[in-house]
């Protein structure tokens, strides 16, 4: 069995002085998906941005066994970790293609796959970014990050804000990526987190609190409602911790 | 209307001469949110070596103009890479600082330039065509507004091509808009940096050389003198939009030249006040993104 593909070991992380992160510690396996949950504010998107040095950060990062945390965040992408971050934040002036192309990284950029996963892009290739609707957005995010072969992916709140349709396309493409290449996940909305999450990792108070399986941490409702705040039943449709 | 048409031609030409500044101004504000106050030395420094080789050669020969023209850009855009690399990268996301060592450097060459050809203006000479005029509605224009604003536009036209069809352009563009985001997709934004700061450099010294021929001399004030309004423009245009930049040139140049014929010489004033009601009423400029 291989060791994890990432290691965060004592993180810390701070922006304009504040600590937003304080000594999380976590690993996450080579295969699947891994959630990050947490009630709002507690760090998850924080501990995201410190992993790819977008925050200042402490502590020690590995990735497949090097270290990442001296890494500017150019260098950790160029590493082969690939970044979702929470509200899409496509480059809005630029259109469709040219928010893609941006991201391609490799000679032989996985164009096929994304244009499978979500052949609406195609369509709307020549299209301003900024004038798709969130959905359409959530998929040049994810478009861009599975163009290349990361060794990792760290995605925040993908189905934030979308509809259950979208929802379950945004589920069924990391589903398919999640096949060849790792997902940390930062997610909300629990059903989705019971479909695709084989590890959770809970942060309270910037730290992490809790590690198991997720299917486990959700079968445990009193554990559930402790850590997250909410009840972990199946909803057909919102099962967000709110 | 003779009046009314040369006013006109001097203020596009006027227009021009901000643009080729406060492009730069605009696109590394855009970028790197840098207010660049050495801006002015890179259009002194581009002046003074151009016309250093137009001299040598023959100030009067479209070949020692042209050649000066060439060197005023190279120089601007040396020195400015120089200075982003030298100066403005070891203080990245340090902002007071890095204008604090602009503001600096500002003074320190004014002072160096002074030193080396004197505090007095040197009055120039180029290709006599440019000091002939050219009728048009009656009004006779000097032909170097022609070429000031024909240079304008190409630069203008150039800047904008590089930006929508090159990789690098489609960086800056994405930079401008959201910087942290470009760095998450793998890119060293630091080399569109660089480059940033090399084209606007160069576009600072080419704007050197044109200046000087505008004016009819080159000073070490030259620079400081024309990024003041360059500044104004960029400001009222909307820090970091280059087609805001553009209009702005033209729209402070134009009230400039004839308030200051109409109105009694209150160019300066005029554009002062145009910049105050513009940050009162619409205080991201003209074209500037309105802050979420």
């Amino acid at each position: 069995m291989s060791g994890p593909i990432l290691s965060v070991q004592h993180l810390s992380a701070s922006v304009a002085g504040q600590q937003v992160v304080e000594d999380v510690s976590f690993t996450v396996p080579a295969t699947g998906i891994t959630a990050v949950l947490g009630r709002n504010g507690v760090g998850k998107t924080s501990t995201l941005k410190a992993v790819m040095g977008l925050y200042q950060r402490r502590g020690e990062i590995t990735l497949a066994g090097e270290r990442i945390d001296g890494l500017p965040t150019h260098r950790v992408v160029q590493r082969g970790v690939g970044y979702v971050p929470e509200d899409r934040e496509v480059f809005s002036r630029l259109t469709v293609a040219e928010n893609l192309r941006l991201a391609e990284r490799q000679p032989e950029p996985r164009r096929e796959l994304v244009e499978r996963l979500f052949p609406d892009l195609v369509a709307r290739r020549d299209q301003m970014a900024g004038t798709l609707s969130g959905g359409q957005q959530q998929m040049v995010a994810l478009a861009r990050a599975l163009l290349n072969d990361n060794r990792l992916l760290l995605v925040d709140e993908p189905t934030k804000g979308l509809a259950p349709l979208i929802v379950d396309q945004v589920a069924d493409a990391l589903e398919a990526a999640s096949e060849t290449v790792p997902i940390l996940l930062v997610e909300q909305n629990l059903d989705v987190v019971r479909r695709l999450a084989g590890d959770a990792v809970v942060i309270a108070g910037g730290r992490v609190v809790h590690a198991a399986p997720a299917a486990a941490l959700l079968a445990d409702e009193a554990l559930t409602q402790r850590l997250l705040g909410v009840h972990a039943e199946t909803h057909d449709d919102k099962g967000a911790a709110r | 209307m003779s009046t009314f048409v040369l006013l006109l031609a001097t203020g596009l030409g006027l227009g021009a001469l901000y643009f080729l500044v406060a492009s730069g101004l605009s696109l590394i504000y855009g970028l790197m949110h840098v207010l660049n106050f050495a801006h002015g030395s890179f259009l002194t420094l581009g002046a003074f070596l151009g016309w250093a080789v137009a001299q040598r050669m023959d100030p009067s020969s479209w070949t020692g103009f042209v050649a000066s023209v060439l060197v005023g850009a190279l120089v601007g855009a040396l020195v400015a890479t120089l200075t982003e690399l030298l100066l403005i990268r070891p203080l990245y996301d340090r902002h007071i600082e890095q204008v604090l060592v602009t503001v600096g450097l500002s003074l320190a060459t004014v002072a160096l330039f002074e030193g080396i050809w004197g505090t007095d203006a040197d009055f120039i000479r180029g290709p006599a065509w440019l000091d002939e005029t050219t009728g048009v509605l009656g009004a006779r224009i000097p032909n170097d507004r022609f070429l000031i604003i024909a240079v304008a536009v190409l630069v203008l036209v150039a800047i904008v091509v590089f930006l929508r069809r090159t990789r690098y352009g489609m960086i800056i563009r994405a930079g401008v808009e959201n910087r942290a985001m470009v760095t998450a997709l793998g890119i060293d934004v630091r080399r569109a940096f660089t480059l940033v700061f090399a084209i606007g450099g160069a576009a600072a010294g080419l704007g050197g050389v044109l200046a000087s021929h505008y004016f009819g001399y080159v000073s070490p004030t030259l620079g400081g003198s024309l990024l003041i309004f360059a500044f104004i423009v960029t400001v009222i245009g909307g820090l970091g939009s280059l087609t805001g930049a553009a209009v702005a040139s033209v729209l402070v140049a134009l009230l400039q030249q004839f308030a200051n014929y109409y109105a009694g010489g209150t160019g300066d004033f005029v554009i002062v006040l145009a910049l105050a009601v513009v940050l009162l009423v619409r205080p991201a400029g003209i074209l500037g993104k309105v802050a979420a």
